[in-house]
């Protein structure tokens, strides 16, 4: 088979950082090859050099045998190079066709030739199974229909080499099984793939050839027959990886029970009429499509919304005052869903950030005065008992990775042993290294009786800590499983649902 | 070329872009005076002479600066925590009328010691309420406070306009429009004889200490700086969002009404309608050049006042009108925010 794209000795610095070192890739026609690697291992900025975002600082991109000038995202796209981003680049305000002609047409033409674009993306959209109505306005799209879009406005670019950056982040995983369908057809129609990965299971079931990233370098390459899943998590991380085993549980007295709880915001029960129960000692994991209540659910129990009806009971007393102050007071650790915007400010100090949400307490602040001493001495302790690399107490909490920020926000929240702890997404877009770290963390605050709320959206994250489960569903709780009993398909369906369409016939009957 | 954002924010280059802000503006400007016809560095020397040439003159700088630093803290503490006062000019107004109201009434046959510091509070309160409206607009109906603060300026001046041609008006004046003078107990002490210059100046840097104080020890002003630099993570840490902001609020119209208090007090001994020269509206770029830091506040204020001090004499002397110092303010405030970026930002090949 011919070799489309080739990458020779590309080399890219970050200042002191060493982002990409001497990489050497080759891609062939009709070929699928997947670049996996943890977060910070260099494949975004890898891609974004093919792709002409950033310039190298040596090395060459070279397309059918021809050199791509640096730093000439045109140039790419004109070589038959698209890239779908990981966050989207389209308009939501435009309808699908206007969105995929963007950026086509020259910027002085007075007249747009809709009905030609129409015809080459229909026949683009029937040619690869990818299909859409092109006057359908972005916004109202499903998010697997949104990166469709990405793809079909890659495709209508007439690109032959197309780069996917962590295309199944945002999907669900019946949206997931569909794309690699989807991209399996365009390879045997003769494209050529990279796609960008930190799942092991979608790499080899989707790949053909595997490229392993770690440190900025090539740590290995194999064709997919050839290796398996424990080879690639150790080459991807460099030292063999396990998931935290889990004892029996031996669960306390009720935590935190809520009974019948609706949160209506902008007149949508955005909660309705959820009741769960949680003891010391156990782990109830909440699992569900993103986007089917489960911020709501994190604010509600960490003191962010109140419920409209029923109510929520905390060791027992009902729960008058949802603030966030009288929740840390009376022993919850709270993991934010959204690290970024919610967990910490990232102009702000490691220990600001350390220590912002306990400031009142006599042990970081007396009189209205903030002892900064005790704050950098404290988040000094975390840093060192958590392992949080990256970064001094008084240095910015922006330069941190995402998973040494999740291991100091986890730190804040379990140094002092909390009674409940709320974890939403507690390993979302973190590497194998890093989710090994946090799930022990959460593993070993159960044995010492934490009630942990686990809110995720990754099955095997459920499946590997919790004891008991319940899906969340449009806002709705499905009624608890054991977790010994559970298995994938059965959640599956718990995910879809099934349970809420026999409830609402119970109901009717 | 592109712009890359900076890892770290070089303490050097923080401290040193204000001086190059004012460096650009200077040559900018000095192209205007040179097209004016006049010789550009004999002008900018006639504005330093000018401004702390003579005792006079030096005095007269720092009397200047004193409602300029305390405008300038008005601002700089609001826009730290993102909320975006635009009122000190009204703020500064009816902290001014209310000195005037009090100050003249029987209340000012307290001794000096107690009139004084019940009239500062007396105006400092009323800056603070007029800050409190645009906030309550904007936590009850998300009602942007750019606009109303700024419009409530005009508001404000025509309520003192028409208290001191009305009820305030001062029968002795000769029919000016200007209001009843406080009462000699209610005037500030001299700071240095046979000047101006009063101890309002040593308030104002008291302040601007304080403030600094307020922002770097308290848990007020790391709550403070977290609400304004994320709400959504200073929420979630249980920073009381709306009583934060009512807090700043206070604090930031406080200074500005006591900015008014202290003219008033200090300088004239009454109110007309052009007490202020835009001293609230000088106060923003004040406090921006400040890079929004108490303590810088205190130079970007000497700097602003010794500029429109100076540019008197140059314009005596050389002929060009003293607008050049509007001119050099105005464009420092756009060099500056051209320097701020670049404090964050840098160009890489």
């Amino acid at each position: 088979m011919t070799t489309v794209l080739e990458l020779s000795g590309i080399s890219k610095r970050f200042g002191d950082i060493v982002a990409n070192e001497n990489i050497s890739i080759a891609l062939r026609k009709g070929e699928i090859l997947a670049l996996l690697g943890e977060n910070g291992a260099g494949k975004t900025t890898l891609m974004s050099i093919l792709f002409g975002h950033y310039t190298a600082d040596s090395g060459t991109v070279r397309v059918d045998d021809v050199e791509l000038p640096s730093g000439k995202p045109r140039a790419a796209i004109r070589a038959g190079v698209g890239m779908v981003h990981q966050h989207f680049s389209l308009a939501p305000n435009l309808t699908v066709l206007n969105n995929v002609m963007t950026g086509t047409e020259k910027l002085w033409s007075f007249k747009s030739d809709t009905a030609a674009a129409r015809t080459k993306l229909l026949s683009i959209s029937q040619r690869f199974g990818l299909s859409v109505n092109p006057d359908a306005r972005l916004g109202d799209l499903s998010v697997g229909e949104q990166q469709r879009v990405e793809i079909l406005r890659a495709l209508y670019n007439d690109a032959r080499i197309l780069i996917l950056d962590e295309p199944t982040a945002v999907l669900t995983n019946i949206e997931a099984e569909r794309l690699f369908s989807t991209l399996k057809e365009m390879a045997k129609q003769g494209l050529s793939l990279i796609f960008i990965s930190h799942k092991l299971d979608e790499v080899m079931a989707a790949a053909d050839r595997i490229v392993v990233l770690r440190g900025g370098k090539v740590a290995a390459e194999r064709r997919v027959g050839e290796t398996s899943k424990a080879e690639l998590a150790e080459l991807m991380v460099g030292h063999r990886v396990t998931r935290p085993i889990r004892d029996a549980a031996t669960p306390g007295a009720v935590a935190l029970e809520a009974t019948g709880v609706t949160v209506r915001r902008g007149g949508v029960d955005r909660l309705k009429d959820i009741s769960f129960r949680l003891c010391e000692g156990e782990i109830l994991g909440i699992i569900g499509v993103s986007g089917n209540g489960q911020a709501v659910l994190s604010h509600l129990v960490s003191g962010l919304a109140e419920p409209s009806i029923g109510n929520i009971r905390l060791f027992g007393e009902p729960l008058a005052n949802l603030g966030v102050r009288a929740l840390i007071e009376s022993g919850i650790g709270r993991i934010p869903e959204d690290r970024n915007n919610e967990g910490a400010i990232g102009e702000m100090a490691i220990w600001e950030n350390t220590v912002l949400e306990r400031i009142w307490t006599p042990a970081f602040s007396k009189y209205g005065l903030v002892n900064r001493k005790a704050g950098i001495a404290f988040a000094q302790r975390i840093i060192g008992e958590f392992d949080v690399r990256g970064g001094r107490p008084t240095s910015r909490t922006r330069l941190l990775s995402g998973g040494n920020m999740q291991k100091l926000i986890l730190g804040r929240n379990l140094h002092d042993r909390p009674r409940i702890l709320i974890a939403a997404q507690p390993t979302r877009g973190l590497d194998e290294g890093a989710v090994a770290a946090i799930h022990a963390r959460i593993l070993e605050a159960r044995s010492q009786g934490t009630a942990v709320l686990l809110i995720s959206e990754d099955l095997d994250e459920v499946i590997g800590l919790a004891d008991r489960i319940q899906a969340i569903v449009k806002g709705r709780l499905s009624p608890p499983v054991a977790a010994e009993t559970a298995d994938p398909r059965m959640l599956g369906l718990m995910m879809a649902g099934e349970w809420l369409q026999s409830e609402e016939a119970g109901h009717a009957s | 070329m592109r712009l890359e954002r900076r890892a770290h924010r070089p303490l050097f280059l923080v401290l040193v872009s204000p001086l190059i802000a004012v460096a650009a503006a200077l040559a900018i400007a000095g192209i205007l005076i040179a097209m004016a016809g006049a010789p550009v560095l004999e002008a900018y020397w006639r504005i330093v002479t000018g401004a702390f040439g003579t005792r006079l003159a030096a005095t007269e700088t720092f009397t200047r600066a004193t409602p300029l630093i305390l405008t300038g803290l008005a601002a700089a503490v609001a826009f730290r925590a993102r909320l975006w006062n635009i009122g000190a000019e009204g703020q500064f107004y009816v902290g001014a009328i209310t000195v005037a109201a009090l100050g003249s009434s029987t209340l000012a046959a307290l001794p000096g010691p107690l009139l004084i510091p019940t009239l500062f509070s007396a105006g400092a309160l009323a800056g603070m309420l007029l800050m409190l409206l645009p906030l309550w607009l904007r936590l009850r109906f998300s009602v942007d406070e750019v606009v109303t603060s700024l419009l409530l300026n005009f508001v404000a001046v025509l309520f003192v306009s028409l208290l001191v041609e009305g009820v305030l008006k001062d029968p002795l004046a000769f029919g000016w429009p200007q209001s009843l003078p406080v009462s000699e107990h209610a005037l500030l002490p001299k700071l240095i004889m046979r000047s101006r210059l009063h101890i309002g100046l040593a308030v104002a840097v008291a302040a601007a200490i304080i403030v600094h104080l307020l922002q770097s020890r308290t848990v007020f002003g790391l709550r403070t700086r977290a609400a304004g630099l994320s709400p959504a993570g200073a929420a979630f840490a249980g920073v009381p969002l709306g009583l934060t902001l009512v807090k700043v609020a206070c604090l930031s119209g406080g200074l500005a009404g006591l900015a008014g208090a202290i003219e008033v007090m200090g300088v004239k001994g009454y109110v007309t309608t052009d007490l202020s020269p835009g001293y609230g509206y000088s106060g923003i770029i004040v406090a921006m050049l400040a890079n929004l830091h108490p303590v810088g506040v205190i130079a970007a204020a000497v700097f602003t006042a010794a500029m429109f001090v100076g540019a008197d004499g140059m314009s005596r002397a050389l002929g060009i009108p003293t607008y050049i110092a509007d001119v050099v303010v105005s464009l420092s405030l756009l060099t500056m925010l051209v320097a701020l970026f670049f404090t964050q930002y840098r160009i890489r090949r």
